[in-house]
């Protein structure tokens, strides 16, 4: 067995992890069951930074979202991408994409369709989310962009001048942005924008990175990154929590169609979610008599709808993440038996 | 362990053999049961426009900018009724839809065709196969397989999927650095009107000359940018080396205040932190406790891991003693360290398979169906029902 083991060709390795990987993506894309997530306090604390952009200044949101990365890990951080502007489309902040990536112009061109042209079609480009497109010059982009915001967009991806597009009045600066939020696969990327941003301008930032990046980032949360994201596992808890949230709020805006005032509504909101599966039920309870019967086949629509497969995109890819770690372990595990056993064997040799 | 490089015995060519043979098989099959796999179904409408001439709006009475309209919008039917000569430009877009649109249109036409009547296209255009899309969807495809291919040894596939990427992306840079570096940041502000002329059409040009003239510094940049281009000619060499003492110098300078303040000073203030902290849950006051000892442990860790770890880079002290011992807590805290970007690295490759092989799944072979793309049927779950 350990002679075998020792003299394993390291093609059954992969074609082990391939067979890891590939039958959960089979069996979750065939039953669409997803592993459920816990979020972390790092994910809750970028959901909440996105959510109170604005407040401290009594204002409508205004997000800078720069998409640094390119196709090349886009499959560990598309779903955060997704997900960041799934939450500021439901929020209603206004969205202003950049780039310092070449290929970052395709990413966010993804993001949009997926998202806003998909599910947030009454938004308007100009007036709600802008796209800057990309600018070379890696961190000198940004230390311009803290001086000067018009020194390096002149117009946006389109050719439209900035002084015509509605939502660009009296932005500036980088001081003029509520929040920065990245998504960074490498150089220019968080650190850059933690350094010449974040640092120097004192503007809240969030970023969401791949797992290279992760472990480096760290040290600069809570001070320097309100909230972070590391990997696919950060994109799928942050995931998570933005569909229930995104799921509470339309029970709230259901209600308050219905006819219920908005404290209200957001504490019925609530209590559903907790229990979507008996909301049917509940709408046949006294506390939903004053609902008129297409409020009622609302809320159950929106409980019983299934979740779009591009805001789960995160949540699909921790299956094959679980049975590839275990076969990793397991290997670990074998790759330590061999060795203390042919230790033992040279020992007695 | 074999080397990818060594030569493989009989039955491993024969076990390999056989495993891409039934790769192979299982394609061809899936490419032959239900409408098929990997095609990509475009929707077509026709982008024609009509130019309003000035003072058009007589409601108002305003003279407005001559503009362009869509030609089937109500606005541009009427103009056009009215003068039938107008100014008229045109062309097709092709927007990606989901190929389960496809099968509706096709479906509805079936039964329009049953029924002896005609059906209009729910869409703004009939939805057809888009065959550039479907031979880049294949190409994908392809090259995602001879890339994986490396995995079982180096061969051809391999050989021609690297090279394509190193050469696509090298021109891919050209291309992005001369229209979004050198045209906008040179040539734009240069010659406003040369860049207009042929590069960018649409741009402004500066209203006045005194707009104009403060431009003329970045003279400075293009000559250090021919310098840097001199070292291309053996004999003027030395003329990049201006430039690149430029480039270091400026780059050196911008570092160093971000990195002293970002990095240095920032973390630390992020490293003198109190030993005992409060707990954030006070649901209960077990929970309270609990959380104190957590949060408060944490810091202890924090600031014995930064003095631990500074120790051990200390090396004007021989490390003995408690020095010694101080260091050796403090390699434990970077094998840690390093054993977390290990795991996190696992994990973000394994990410990226996961999206190579939920590519060739979903959208290659149509097997699985995540994001609702096509109707049941053509998933692998209508197959084996």
């Amino acid at each position: 067995m350990i002679k075998l083991l020792t003299n394993l060709d390291r093609r059954w390795i992969f074609l082990a992890m391939a067979l890891c990987v590939a039958v959960p993506i089979l069996v979750i894309g065939l039953t669409g069951k997803t592993i459920p997530e816990t979020p972390t306090p790092l994910a809750e604390a970028f959901f909440n930074e996105i959510d109170t952009a604005g407040e401290s200044k009594g204002r409508r949101g205004h997000v800078l979202l720069a998409f640094d990365y390119d196709p090349a890990s886009a499959g560990e951080l598309s779903p955060m991408a997704i997900s960041l502007v799934h939450q500021c489309a439901q929020r209603g902040l206004r969205m202003y994409f950049m780039s310092l990536w070449p290929v970052g112009p395709q990413m966010i061109d993804e993001s949009i369709s997926k998202v806003i042209d998909r599910h947030y079609p009454e938004l308007v480009y100009g007036e709600d989310y802008v796209n800057l497109g990309f600018k070379a010059g890696n961190e000198q982009v940004i230390k311009v962009m803290g001086i000067d915001l018009t020194t390096e967009f002149r117009t946006d991806t389109k050719g439209t001048p900035l002084q015509q597009i509605p939502m660009m009045k009296g932005m500036t600066s980088l001081e003029d942005f509520d929040l920065i939020a990245e998504i960074s696969a490498g150089y220019p990327g968080t650190k850059e924008w933690v350094l010449y941003s974040a640092t120097q301008y004192n503007i809240p930032m969030v970023s969401g990175m791949t797992g290279v990046q992760a472990p480096l980032m760290y040290p600069y949360y809570p001070g320097q990154l309100k909230g972070l994201l590391g990997a696919i596992k950060g994109a799928a808890e942050y995931e998570s929590i933005v569909n229930v949230w995104v799921r509470e709020q339309k029970f709230a805006e259901a209600l308050v169609a219905g006819g219920m005032d908005e404290a209200k509504a957001q504490e019925v909101a609530a209590k559903l979610m907790d229990k979507p599966a008996q909301v049917s039920t509940w709408t046949e309870s006294a506390e939903a008599a004053d609902l008129d019967p297409k409020t009622k086949a609302e809320l159950i629509t929106i409980a019983t709808a299934p979740i779009p497969g591009e805001f789960l995109e995160g949540q699909r890819r921790m299956g094959p993440q679980l049975f590839a770690h275990l076969l990793m372990v397991l290997l670990i595990i074998l790759g330590n038996v061999v060795f203390f056993a042919q230790r033992r064997q040279g020992g007695r040799s | 362990m074999n080397a990818t490089s060594e030569p493989m015995t009989g039955s491993q060519r024969a076990i390999w053999a056989v495993v891409v043979l039934v790769i192979v098989a299982l394609v061809i099959v899936r490419s032959m049961i239900g409408t098929g796999m990997g095609r990509v179904y475009v929707e077509q409408e026709d982008m024609a426009f009509v130019q309003l001439a000035a003072s058009v709006d007589d409601a108002s009475e305003s003279v407005s900018e001559p503009k362009w309209v869509r030609t089937n919008s109500e606005q541009g039917k009427t103009y056009l009724d009215r003068n039938p000569d107008a100014n008229v430009i045109g062309w097709m877009e092709y927007t990606q839809v989901d190929p389960k649109a496809y099968f509706v249109q096709e479906a509805a036409s079936a039964n329009a065709s049953t029924a002896s009547t005609t059906t209009a296209a729910a869409g703004p255009g009939p939805i057809m196969l888009s065959w550039p899309r479907t031979i880049g969807l294949w190409v994908a495809a392809f090259f995602t397989l001879a890339i994986f291919s490396f995995l079982y040894r180096d061969n051809p596939f391999y050989k021609f999927a690297e090279s394509v990427v190193v050469g696509v992306s090298a021109g891919y840079w050209m291309v992005i650095g001369f229209w979004d570096v050198i045209v906008p940041n040179l040539i734009q502000r240069l010659n406003p009107w040369f860049s207009q002329q042929f590069f960018t059409p649409g741009m402004e040009l500066p209203a006045t000359m005194a707009d104009y003239w403060p431009n003329l510094y970045y003279l400075i940049p293009l000559i250090l940018g021919l310098m840097l281009i001199m070292r291309l000619v053996p004999k003027c060499g030395w003329f990049s080396l201006w430039p690149l003492a430029f480039i270091v110098g400026t780059m050196a300078g911008l570092r160093m205040v971000g990195y002293i303040e970002g990095d240095f000073l920032s973390q630390i203030k992020a490293s003198i932190i109190p030993l005992y902290e409060e707990g954030s849950v006070t649901t209960t006051p077990f929970r309270t406790v609990w959380s104190t000892i957590w949060a408060s442990l944490a810091n202890i860790l924090i600031v014995i891991g930064v003095l631990a770890t500074l120790v051990y880079f200390f090396f004007s002290i021989e490390h003995k003693g408690v020095v010694g011992g101080t260091a050796r807590v403090g390699i434990w805290y970077l094998m840690i360290t390093f054993g977390a970007a290990f795991g996190f690295t696992v994990m973000g490759r394994i990410a990226l398979l996961a999206a190579r092989i939920e590519f060739l799944f979903d959208d290659w072979l149509w097997l699985i169906d995540p994001n609702e793309q096509r109707t049941i049927v053509e998933s692998a779950v209508g197959l084996l029902m």
